[in-house]
């Protein structure tokens, strides 16, 4: 059986690398006593996988990752258990069932992912936001209006330079906030501050004067035919569906 | 939400911001207002290193089960943020409050190797207290000194308020009442270090006046103040069962260097090896009892989620219980994906046989510290093991699929000759040809013996106290000596040699046996820039060397000196309980080749028998 873990990572939690958190949660299954399944050999280990990677300095409401369970238990029990032996900065916020087929996993039907971007006064905290300028709003259109949006882009190896446009699903500009509805996962992977960097430019603007902080709202896949998430409400998110919806609660 | 002492631009520049933040799990938070005392708890290292130490977990646990204490952490910053919290004027903070340093009531350093001295004036500098003790004020915490350097303090005298002798867990709450006593009663520093000095243990340097004959070596050491002792005696635990332990450690959320739950199994030594300090200081050996030891394991699992357990204490296998305790851990976690992380065992059917059963065999390897090459040296030193144990042993372990050895020795121990180093390779060799004795089809591959060397360093309250050191290039000379005899064997393929760098040895001797007169070398060591001693990357032994010229300090008198049995030391007014008769009678037996047995074979008569339990008593009533 296999379960889908959702969860936020805020506040101080947020200078916690990918690596770390991974090893995190792996001592919280032992604390919170999560019946996850091994691996076999000499040295076992946990059967858990994270669905994308989040950045240092990145908050997010929706991360993921997949266990597998030797044993059924509750949606409630588990998140209470797990929550109960939590560090301050990252909370549990769901627990459901997903299919034991491979091709369902986390990792590999994550397809795009929802950003918040505040602008902040200083580049010393995240602590204080300011509004974001009416100028932005405008520029935004004509930026995401262009043919191609070429950026360049770090690889393992080198630099290349990629049109980013077509995996820029939505960007919208509020009073406080820009989001940003971009491809995520294995096969596109568009970062938040690149595009934000790409903006700047775009704007004339210096990228070191505005300084940011990103959040991640959540993580989502392609929705299966038929299939409609009802929590989900915003129109510009169709075909898409969280991964958390995927799921259903174990009773 | 917690604030923290780095801003988000610094937090996101350096190297491993998680050393910084705090907020782990177990990490204990409490009202500032509600409580009496602040007591900042530092390893002067960096934090991978720091949240290792067990000493320090122990204290921690101890002082926050007293409700009017609050005990935090703190570390040495890295060498990148120590950078900018220079630049920024950012004071030194503790991880929990993310408080200052300097608003504490106390600062309790923990003294675990010569090599962190450095990071000791960082740590003061970096918190805003001045450095030497005699420039405090009443604003400033008191800073406290232990650990293992901290039984030759003179070093580091100019620089604490005090000194603590012993275990930690004996006279701290006594201190602490005496110092909220103090403070209710708006009574000074000095009449808190004063009434300070009474409690056994606690030793404050700035109560004592230290004069030298010309040659350089201490002529007197005597109290100036009416409540100072002559004699500062080691303070130790004698129920190791039934007192602190930690089974809420806080867990870190980066990779540290003990990644593990550590069960401390018994503390102090019965094997004697007269160059261990260890096993001198912590006499005599007390052994925790095993149902507790059980509790702790299942419950420290449990409250940390850690995937490992491992053992902690000196000669793990003297532990009387220890076949009863390896095989319970394995019995009820291996299971659990639970690794068991063995400590070094005395090679024998039992250790051969658990280790199988934890350790990939084609992976893992066998560790032998014969410490000298030939039985000669082995005798000088007092160390066991024989060459028959380790062919021996060796040769089971091959049996059975093992093809890794790690050998290791000391190299510039008393008395030590050519025909000793050149044992060294001799006996690497000899096991190489043991493992060549088994069938061809039933060894696994080819066999790899790994040998290395450090360079022996006399310890305070060791029979070799008195003994002398080299210089840098004839340690080389000693280790090229081994290197070109590896060299003219036939077999040099699965032979391997690995020597290390001896600067760092030298300064270690220097203040592993130093006076006050280190304080100012350390200063200007300070002063040119040296911290972090102990990594070899930011090690910088020409800054070292300068220090000593513009002080005037000559590293030969400390290192290069046998010292007579009649000089006064700098430690000699520690009791360790551990009497200097015996350290004389067993340096004059080295001097001998005499071998002195264990504890537990016959009693020496060390003088630990006075702290009236343990070993010493052992099958009596």
């Amino acid at each position: 059986m296999k379960a889908r873990i959702k969860f936020r990572k805020y506040g101080c939690l947020r200078f916690i690398g990918h690596l770390d958190v991974m090893r995190y949660f792996q001592k919280v299954m032992r604390r919170g006593e999560i019946p996850i399944a091994f691996t076999g050999g000499y040295s076992p280990h946990m059967i858990m996988s994270f669905a994308q990677p989040l950045g240092v300095g990145v908050t997010s409401d929706g991360e993921y990752f997949d266990i597998e369970l030797t044993k059924p238990i509750s949606s409630k029990r588990a998140v209470a258990q797990m929550n109960e032996v939590m560090a301050e900065g990252i909370e549990v916020v769901s627990f459901v069932e997903i299919p034991d087929d491979k091709k369902q996993s986390g990792m590999t039907i994550t397809k795009a992912a929802d950003y918040q971007v505040t602008l902040l006064e200083s580049v010393k905290s995240s602590g204080y936001v300011r509004k974001v300028p009416e100028i932005f709003k405008e520029k935004a259109v004509r930026f995401l209006s262009q043919e191609k949006i070429m950026v360049l882009k770090a690889t393992k190896k080198s630099e290349k330079e990629v049109d980013i446009k077509p995996m820029i699903y939505d960007m919208r500009v509020s009073d406080e906030s820009i989001y940003l509805f971009l491809a995520a996962g294995s096969e596109n992977n568009l970062k938040p501050d690149l595009v934000m960097s790409a903006f700047l430019d775009f704007m004339g603007e210096d990228k070191s004067k505005n300084p940011m902080h990103f959040h991640r709202i959540d993580v989502y896949a392609d929705a299966p035919k038929g299939f409609v998430d009802p929590k989900e409400t915003d129109a510009r998110k169709k075909g898409f569906v969280t991964l958390e919806s995927l799921g259903r609660e174990i009773i | 939400m917690r604030k923290l002492a780095l801003n988000d631009e610094i937090l996101l520049k350096i190297e491993k911001p998680a050393r910084y933040i705090g907020g782990e799990v177990n990490s204990v938070m409490k009202d500032k207002d509600e409580i009496d005392i602040r007591f900042a708890m530092c390893f002067p290292d960096v934090y991978e290193i720091g949240m290792s130490h067990l000493g320090i977990k122990i204290l921690y646990d101890m002082f926050n089960s007293w409700e009017d204490v609050w005990c935090e952490r703190v570390y040495s910053p890295w060498v990148d943020l120590d950078k900018v919290m220079r630049e920024e004027h950012i004071p030194l903070f503790a991880l929990e409050s993310q408080d200052p340093v300097k608003e504490f009531d106390f600062l309790g350093i923990t003294l675990q190797y010569e090599m962190c001295y450095t990071n000791v004036l960082q740590v003061l500098d970096l918190s805003g207290i001045p450095m030497m003790a005699k420039e405090r004020t009443k604003e400033d915490p008191i800073v406290i000194g232990g650990g293992p350097c901290a039984y030759n303090p003179e070093p580091l005298a100019d620089f604490f308020d005090m000194f603590y002798i012993g275990e930690g867990e004996t006279v701290y709450r006594t201190l602490l009442d005496l110092y909220k006593e103090n403070k209710d009663s708006c009574k000074t520093r000095q009449e808190f270090l004063e009434k300070a000095a009474k409690i056994p243990g606690i030793y404050v340097p700035c109560f004592y006046d230290v004069s030298y004959h010309e040659d350089g070596t201490l002529a007197s050491f005597t109290p100036n103040n009416g409540h100072a002792p002559k004699t500062v005696k080691k303070q130790i635990v004698m129920d190791v069962t039934d007192t602190y332990y930690p089974k809420n450690p806080v867990v870190p959320f980066i990779k540290v260097t003990q990644d593990r739950v550590v069960l401390e199994i018994q503390r102090g030594c019965i094997r004697g090896c007269r160059f261990c300090q260890a096993g001198m200081l912590y006499r005599p050996v007390r052994e925790r009892d095993i149902e507790k030891l059980k509790e702790y394991a299942r419950q420290m699992l449990k409250n940390t989620g850690h995937e490992e357990i491992s053992l902690s204490s000196l000669s793990s296998s003297d532990y009387s219980q220890l076949k009863e305790l390896v095989t319970f851990l394995i019995d009820e976690f291996k299971g659990k994906g639970i690794n068991i992380s063995l400590p070094s065992l005395r090679i024998d059917a039992f250790s051969l046989d658990v280790m199988e059963r934890v350790q990939d065999v084609r992976k893992s390897s066998l560790t032998f510290a014969p410490e000298a090459g030939s039985q000669r040296l082995r005798n000088v030193i007092n160390k066991g093991l024989t060459e028959e144990d380790i062919l021996e042993g060796a040769g089971k372990a091959f049996e059975g699929g093992w093809n890794k050895v790690k050998l290791y020795f000391m190299l510039g121990l008393p008395t030590e000759t050519k025909e000793d180093m050149e044992a060294i390779p001799r006996l690497a060799d000899k096991i190489a040809r043991r493992y060549y004795e088994i069938p061809k089809e039933k060894r696994n591959g080819k066999c790899q013996i790994t040998t290395s060397t450090s360079f022996f360093i006399p310890k305070p309250f060791t029979p070799f106290q008195w003994a002398r050191m080299y210089s840098n290039e004839e340690y080389i000379s000693r280790a090229a000596i081994v290197k070109h005899a590896f060299h003219d064997q036939l077999n040099r393929k699965s032979l391997k040699y690995n020597w290390h760098d001896a600067e760092i040895t030298v300064l270690e001797g220097v203040f592993a046996r130093g006076d006050r007169k280190m304080g100012k070398v350390l200063l200007e060591a300070y002063r040119l820039g040296c911290i972090y001693d102990a990594w070899t990357e930011v090690f910088d032994n020409e800054k070292w060397m300068k220090a000593f010229e513009n002080t005037g300090v000559d590293i030969a008198f400390y290192n290069e000196r046998e010292r007579n049995t009649d000089e006064l030391l700098p430690w000699d007014f520690i009791d360790i309980g551990v009497t200097k008769d015996f350290l004389k009678r067993e340096w004059e037996r080295a001097m001998r080749g005499e071998v002195t047995p264990n504890c537990r074979e016959q009693c020496s008569g060390c003088g630990a028998l006075k702290f009236g339990g343990g070993v010493c008593y052992e099958g009596k009533n």
